[in-house]
């Protein structure tokens, strides 16, 4: 497994926790909306207000959500029970969080990277969000602020948080992981999943040890990572930390710290030694959930194809590897893709025009197009910087190619009369030819430059250009 | 011996006679009350508040509809009383508690919005032991309620307010909660019928939560009949409750009247001689009650119930455990008391502390502890263990016999403030009447017979899951015969 080695000795052990808010149309306990962006308090009810006498109500929705997504990350799906999660707090009108602790939803399953490594995934439960503070003063932090303000709105909101086991070594994987979670989650359509919107939150659970070491050390809880770019930064930051404290013969104090990004750096938020004993018990208002066989079944018969089996399929389809397969799974152009190259179309040519091209998407443009422009450039019968253009024509407005190609007057030379005008070249510029062929490459821009002058720019130079060594050496 | 309770009762049935054959408006029915009501409360202080305007408001309505030949609700016209644990919209709804003075719930509880459906007019809010902890009433923030049948005593509890409604001929039906005892317990002390149904037979959507696990809500009555017949107007599914049971039956009163021939019934061995405070006059009452269901043509029998010796042990750390997490919500945050410090933390300490009495801060650091990390195995978990342990009891027990006997209460209402100084002694109370909580069963409460100092004695009448009828009927059969 690659690694990231910090000061040629230390070893980053990295494990996320993930929230992700699902997007049912109502709350996970209770039939108020699950909307963003609502005006504060407008979405609550006696139920997610936590009201004296109210009593919760499970959205079935949310959870066949957290099935799919377990199965999709290879989880089992149990026999499961919910728990009260008892602290204090105002965000929180119960004063405790409905969640699950002991008998989660989904248990040990694995997220696979583009690259190949598998990260383990220890569980992936359900639980309800939290309201929203905001507190009023100057630091907009609680302390020292004059009032707080709190929002129900998105009190009692299905969360799934997913737990990822303590084995990415590299920031690359931690912000893969995250990037490739995302994905399965908009593919199932189970969350919108933006990290701006708050909809997706990562949590980074970071320590070191000295490369060869096999205990784990201590780590730290990492909040309020509110980006990819900042992920990497803090895992960065944090283990850099951890390493000049143990080089100082100190060591790291369990705690979280958040994540300060304009100073960036962690700040020390609530030690541990403090740490909240939660006092879990079983949700007595509530049944155990217990999904039977056949809806498993059911979900495993639903599940779309994951990134990970679609990256594979491109690959196999069309001999591509590279990150260009990544990038094309990422952007949803897969399909399209292999459309294309059953149809005919040179794989290499088609994911190259669909990664550099067409990142926008192919709006108007056909496979069956893209497959016959591809042909078309194969055989040389137009130009690469041509081709460009009619895609372009394309995207926009739909057609073939070939109709295309006529309209605009692109019609590249052909082979035969292309080798036709070398072969006439050669015979007009023999010494010319004679250095080429000695090794003189400085000639060969003078016969792409004549070629080129002879058919008023419309012939392909890498075409020539294999014509030529092609007759250099004799073939 | 200073006694306010009326010569004779008329029941829920015969005022919804009345009123439906229109012989008695709904009004003059409630007027009625009103006048009891205004005579002997300030005595009894049975209600934290009577809703006189909004009560007249729906008597006049129903008496509207059924002068416009309008279908009316089985107790259209029927006064009740409400446990002020269940939430009234728009009507105060304390718990009796100083912490929620004044809040004013934005829903009705399922129950209440079921008797509203009904036709039943609601006469006010009735006393409890704050958030429903307690035996006797005394822990009420806002003091304690007196036992009709002799001032000087206590009601019982938690839902003292509402037994002593009945008792007193406020109402001839009152609504209370049992988490561990409290309808039968109270209704054994101030001599009146007291329900608690199965688990989830009736919707705890709208109760304030004291123990989740525990808690049903049920009726009060002067009659077994009256009692089966409210049972049957709020029990039933309710999508709003995850607890409540979607195949509950809820016809009770139809075997009521078939006697008890042939019926075994087990008198729990554990309760009678055995337990702590008994007085000899409750144990001849149940041996009299034994000897009336045998001579009726049941076939009685002395069983063991082994597991009852630590149900009081391992009710007191579930249900505080459980209170301790239901009480959290009360932070003076968004409803009810605010008591303000110098950061959120000290806010809500100084709101739990001034709000909450001492019987509920008791409950909750007793709970929490059972609770914490360290402590939840031996405590808790044990606890739970015991239930389980108790359910396979009772699962055995009922192969062989079709109702459990044993007294409701150890003793007869003891005076205010007899038992107040030591909390131990007070939860002893419950010894009886715990068992059934803690498995879900049903049980009833009904009088029969009185110590010599004329208080009344209850009698109880513990049955399987859903078998309500059969407990019915065992009642009605010993109720007739201590007429």
């Amino acid at each position: 497994m690659n690694q990231e080695i910090f000061k040629d000795n230390w070893e980053l052990i990295v494990g996320l926790e993930v929230h992700v808010e699902l997007a049912t149309k109502t709350k996970l306990f209770c039939g108020c909306l699950n909307q963003f962006g609502s005006e504060p308090n407008t979405n609550v009810c006696p139920v997610c207000l936590g009201l004296p006498g109210s009593l919760p109500v499970v959205n079935e929705t949310a959870v066949y959500y957290a099935m799919q997504l377990g199965r999709a990350l290879r989880c089992s799906v149990n026999r499961s029970v919910f728990a009260r999660k008892n602290y204090f707090y105002p965000d929180m009108p119960k004063d405790y969080q409905i969640s699950q602790y002991d008998m989660p939803t989904n248990l040990n399953g694995y997220l696979e990277l583009p690259t190949g490594e598998a990260i383990g995934i220890e569980r992936a439960h359900i639980e309800e969000d939290t309201g929203k503070t905001t507190h009023i003063g100057t630091s907009g932090r609680i302390s020292g602020s004059d009032y707080s303000l709190v929002d129900y709105n998105r009190a009692g909101i299905p969360l799934i948080e997913i737990v990822s086991e303590p084995e990415i070594r590299t920031i690359e994987q931690a912000k893969a992981y995250v990037s490739e979670l995302r994905y399965i989650i908009l593919a199932l359509g189970i969350s919108d999943a933006k990290m701006e919107e708050g909809s997706i939150r990562v949590d980074a659970n970071v320590s070191v040890r000295e490369n060869g070491e096999n205990n784990l050390r201590t780590r730290c809880e990492i909040k309020n990572v509110n980006s990819l770019k900042s992920l990497g930064r803090a895992i960065e930051y944090e283990a850099n930390r951890h390493i000049s404290l143990y080089e100082n013969g100190e060591s790291p104090k369990q705690e979280t710290r958040h994540w300060d990004e304009d100073a960036g750096r962690t700040r020390s938020g609530r030690s541990k030694e403090d740490a909240e004993d939660y006092r879990y018990f079983t949700e007595p208002d509530l049944v155990p959930l217990n999904p039977s066989e056949e809806i498993i079944a059911k979900i495993d018969q639903e599940l779309p194809e994951l990134p990970s089996e679609r990256r594979e399929k491109l690959v196999n389809l069309t001999g591509v590897k590279s990150s260009d397969v990544t990038l094309l799974v990422e952007r949803n152009h897969d399909a399209f893709a292999l459309d294309a190259v059953r149809r005919g179309g040179e794989p290499e040519k088609v994911v190259k025009h669909l990664v550099n091209n067409l990142s926008s998407g192919p709006g108007a443009l056909t496979p069956e197009a893209l497959a016959q422009l591809v042909q078309m450039e194969s055989k040389s019968d137009i130009t690469s910087t041509q081709a460009k253009k009619v895609l372009g024509e394309l995207v926009q407005r739909g057609g073939m190619p070939a109709n295309l190609a006529a309209d605009l007057g692109f019609e590249a030379v052909g082979i035969n009369d292309l080798e036709n005008l070398v072969d006439q070249l050669i015979d007009e510029h023999s010494d010319e030819w004679e250095r080429f062929c000695s090794g003189d490459t400085k000639v060969q821009g003078f016969f792409v430059g004549q070629v080129m002058k002879s058919t008023s720019g419309q012939a392909d130079g890498k075409t020539i250009n294999k014509i030529l060594n092609e007759r250099s050496t004799g073939k | 011996m200073n006694s306010v309770t009326p010569e004779q009762y008329q029941s829920a049935v015969e005022i919804a006679d009345l009123v439906a054959t229109r012989e008695i408006s709904a009004l003059e029915i409630l007027e009625r009350h009103l006048n009891k009501i205004e005579e002997h409360e300030k005595d009894v202080h049975a209600f934290n508040l009577v809703t006189i305007n909004e009560a007249r408001a729906a008597a006049k309505e129903t008496d509207k509809l059924i002068s416009e030949g309008e279908t009316v609700g089985p107790l259209a016209g029927v006064p009740v009383a409400i446990k002020d644990n269940l939430c009234t919209k728009g009507i105060p709804t304390t718990a009796s508690s100083k912490i929620l003075e004044g809040w004013n719930p934005p829903y009705d509880a399922t129950v209440v919005r079921k008797l509203k459906e009904a036709g039943a007019t609601i006469v006010g809010k009735t006393n409890l032991d704050e958030f429903a902890m307690g035996s006797s009433t005394e822990n009420s923030a806002f003091g304690p309620t007196r036992n009709p049948h002799d001032l000087t005593c206590v009601p019982g509890g938690s839902s003292g307010g509402s037994a002593a409604a009945v008792a007193a001929g406020f109402a001839p039906i009152a609504i209370g909660s049992d988490t561990g005892g409290s309808i039968r317990q109270p209704a054994a002390l101030c001599g009146v019928v007291g329900v608690k149904p199965t688990y989830g037979g009736v919707s705890r959507y709208g109760l304030l939560a004291f123990a989740s696990s525990l808690d049903q809500v049920g009726p009060f009555a002067t009659t077994v009949k009256d009692a089966a017949i409210v049972h049957e107007v709020i029990g039933g599914y309710d999508p709003l409750d995850s607890t409540s049971i979607k195949q509950a039956p809820n016809s009770f009163v139809n075997e009521i009247d078939q006697g008890v021939k042939k019926l075994k019934v087990g008198i729990i061995s554990e309760l009678m001689g055995g337990i702590d405070g008994i007085t000899q006059e409750v144990i001849d009452q149940t041996n009299i009650a034994v000897s009336t269901l045998s001579n009726a043509g049941a076939q009685v029998e002395e069983v063991s119930l082994p597991a009852a010796l630590y149900c009081l042990s391992a009710y007191y750390l579930i249900a505080p455990a459980e209170a301790s997490s239901n009480l959290s919500r009360y932070d003076g945050v968004r409803y009810g008391l605010r008591v303000d410090g110098a950061n959120l933390q000290e806010m809500n300490v100084n709101t739990r502390t001034e709000g909450f009495g001492d019987e509920v801060k008791r409950r909750i650091m007793l709970g929490t502890y059972a609770l914490s990390a360290g402590y939840y195995d031996a405590y808790y978990g044990k606890a739970l263990k015991v239930r389980r342990l108790l359910a396979e009891n009772f699962a055995e027990l009922y192969k062989d016999y079709d109702v459990l006997l044993s007294p409701t209460s150890p003793c007869t209402a003891f005076k205010l403030g007899a038992k107040v100084d030591d909390p131990m002694t007070m939860y002893v109370n419950d010894v009886c009447t715990i068992p059934s909580n803690l498995v879900g069963h049903p049980a009833i409460s009904i009088p029969f017979g009185s110590g010599k100092d004329g208080m009344p004695i209850g009698v109880q009448i513990l049955a399987p899951p859903m078998k309500e009828s059969v407990m019915y009927r065992v009642a009605h059969t010993l109720e007739k015969a201590s007429q």
